[in-house]
């Protein structure tokens, strides 16, 4: 497998190439300096300087695991390749290195945090990599896909690129469909007072747009009190906070919360996403100088858990295929959701079998962090770097499961290129998915 | 040999005393103003509650998830900064000194636990050498300081050894002995081995975020 990783360093990615062909030595010293007054804080001098380099995060990391324990992936190893050599040498560094350091924060990592929780100091080598990455992007050399998708972000305040009478036909297309299965179902667009202000993250209204239709269903079964908003700022999704375009990020959280603001809803629930969960309850906020989010945020497995409780949604008939979990990192190790999660699997399902390890010590599906979204050129090297999910998953598949329910965006993305790659042959469902599918629908006349 | 005899166990003490101890204060002060400026996060998330739930958890073996899947390395490690507490500052003659010098003294261990103390820790500086050289990622990570200091941590358990036990030139040794011990403690501070203080604020705050924030169990 050391191979692999080999050929791995040969990638060619548009945006890191033509962004190295700019920069000098003198240049990067130059914003390494800068950067490093300006933002380098206690925290990043003390988890760079103070790891005492064990080695006990190493089987922390999918990636470590996945090529055959080569010791480039281990997580302190990458901090090693990249923010180590840069403070040690104060910047000084080549474009080489920084083209490779690009390469590693970017795409080698997945900023799932599980490393943090098997260092016994509690390094966050997540928050590190995130430096480097913020420090490319500074340079100009993220990774081209991703860096399109924060273009996006800044123009449209969405990540892909909709127009707004695109996403506003997505609506109505999707009121439409919904409403040849039920009689009077509306999507309802710009309710001010409502008291959920229902988000989603770009690709749902460019090619996911059937989400928005179960969704739909399912707020009118619970006969909830929604919206969404007609304007720029009905996208959660946030990939400038992976590319470390923290302006952007601050900019699309605060055009978010004040949509939300503006529709004076009591909530946000949002759709089934991780990273989005995370720039909202985590990252962007603090950005904007929030401790938590200014406006309530519910992700949708909480919104479940309390429809199918409190009786909201009733389900007709179970799930029958056996199904199996997986736990998407920012939302279980970033907020906890795992005990309600399996809450909500086993409400709607007949069996489930557990993949392990699980809950907040589950592998990311290695599609996280940005990564998957620094496309094409990276995509085996995320695929293979994700062995031990495929192992799992085929674990699963052998103890009877036939659909893997995955309540993030980017984890299907990870998680079908993995299944397909691997040959699984494995059902890949949103719980939303499974809750349209099982649920008692009073008024359907389908 | 009076000379630096007398040099190495008055002035130069002094200086290494104060430099651990000033250097102690000097890093937490000064992350804690650099926190202040640039990690806001840090104060407006830490709590004390979780942050002694995590300290806890990774102190003791077997607490964590981690821990339990090395028990063998999880014991050594325990036993091993257990012990390098324990046997200096509950050695008879470091208390006898301390005695003569200032009359305070305190509860000692009987020397032959005290050997064996120290005989786990060089037994243990000696495993953690090994496992540098032959584990591949540890191997990877591993700088020349890693092993620089790893010898410094050594060495004064080493020649206190020697000394106790009067071994050939042990009036030397004994002098070596303290010589460093003092470079080790005037290092602490300025190296990575500035964890001694710095690990509870880095896992307290991780407890701090995961308990508060996220959570769940950062274990």
């Amino acid at each position: 497998m050391k191979d692999a990783a080999v050929e791995n360093t040969q990638i060619h990615d548009e945006g890191i190439e033509k962004g190295a062909e700019k920069l000098t030595p003198e240049k990067i010293q130059q914003v390494y300096q800068k950067m490093m007054d300006a933002e380098a804080g206690a925290r990043l001098k003390t988890y760079v300087e103070s790891c005492v380099s064990c080695g006990l995060c190493s089987e922390a990391c999918h990636f470590y695991l996945s090529y055959d324990k080569d010791p480039r992936y281990s997580p302190a190893g990458k901090v090693k390749q990249t923010m180590a050599v840069l403070m040690k040498k104060k910047g000084r560094v080549s474009v080489e290195f920084m083209k490779k350091a690009s390469e590693i924060a970017s795409t080698e990592c997945n900023l799932c945090k599980r490393c943090a929780q098997y260092c016994p100091f509690g390094l966050d080598i997540a928050y590190v990599m995130l430096f480097v990455r913020r420090l490319c992007h500074k340079l100009g050399i993220s990774p081209q896909y991703i860096q399109d998708t924060a273009q996006s972000h800044s123009v449209t305040y969405n990540q892909m690129w909709v127009k707004e009478d695109e996403w506003i036909d997505s609506l109505q297309w999707q009121e439409e469909e919904a409403q040849e299965e039920i009689e009077g179902l509306r999507i309802p667009v710009e309710k001010e007072g409502a008291d959920i202000f229902y988000s989603v993250i770009g690709p749902e209204p460019k090619f996911r747009a059937q989400l928005i239709y179960q969704a739909a269903v399912i707020f009118n079964a619970a006969g909830l009190n929604w919206t969404m908003p007609a304007t720029p700022g009905w996208d959660n999704s946030d990939m400038a906070m992976y590319t470390g375009d923290n302006e952007i990020m601050a900019r699309i959280k605060r055009m978010h919360f004040e949509t939300a603001m503006r529709l004076k809803v009591k909530r946000i629930v949002m759709g089934e996403c991780g990273h989005a969960f995370r720039s909202i309850y985590d990252m962007g906020n603090r950005a904007l100088g929030w401790r938590m989010p200014p406006v309530e945020v519910t992700h949708s497995i909480e919104f479940f858990y309390e429809l199918i409780k409190s009786g909201k949604i009733k389900i007709a008939k179970k799930y029958e295929p056996t199904v199996t979990i997986h736990d998407p990192c920012n939302v279980i190790r970033g907020r906890g959701l795992h005990d309600m999660l399996r809450y909500v699997v086993h409400a709607i399902c007949e069996n489930v079998e557990e993949m392990h390890p699980n809950r907040e010590h589950n592998f990311c599906c290695s599609a996280g962090g940005g990564v998957i979204n620094c496309g094409p050129p990276w995509k085996m090297k995320r695929v293979n770097g994700n062995k031990v999910k495929a192992q799992q998953l085929f674990d699963a598949k052998s103890r009877g499961a036939e659909t893997c329910v995955a309540p993030c965006h980017n984890c299907h993305g990870g998680l079908e290129d993995i299944i397909h790659h691997n040959e699984i042959g494995m059902d890949l469902k949103f719980l939303g998915d499974i809750i349209y599918e099982v649920m008692e629908k009073p008024e359907s006349v389908l | 040999m009076h000379a630096i005899y007398n040099f190495v166990s008055g002035p130069l003490a002094w200086v290494a005393f104060i430099l651990f101890f000033g250097g102690i204060l000097y890093q937490l002060i000064s992350r804690a103003m650099l926190a202040k400026k640039k990690d806001a996060y840090v104060y407006e998330y830490w709590n004390f509650y979780y942050a002694f739930r995590s300290i806890l958890h990774w102190i003791f073996p077997f607490a964590s998830t981690n821990s339990r899947k090395r028990p063998f390395l999880s014991i050594i490690t325990f036993i091993f900064h257990l012990s390098i507490f324990v046997a200096p500052l509950f050695l008879f003659a470091h208390i006898t000194l301390i005695n003569e010098a200032f009359n305070v003294s305190w509860w000692f261990l009987p020397d032959g636990v005290a050997d064996i103390l120290t005989l786990v820790v060089i037994g243990a500086c000696i495993f953690f050498l090994v496992r540098r050289m032959v584990q591949p990622d540890v191997k990877f990570l591993s700088s020349t300081s890693d092993y620089v200091l790893l010898a410094l941590v050594a060495a004064p358990f080493v020649t206190g050894y020697w000394a106790y036990h009067q071994w050939p030139g042990n009036q030397i040794v004994t002098i070596l002995h303290m010589l460093s011990a003092e470079v080790l403690l005037a290092i602490i501070p300025f190296t990575k081995l500035n964890h001694m203080f710095l690990f509870f604020f880095t896992r307290g705050y991780m407890g701090s975020e995961f308990g508060g924030v996220r959570f769940a169990r950062d274990w």
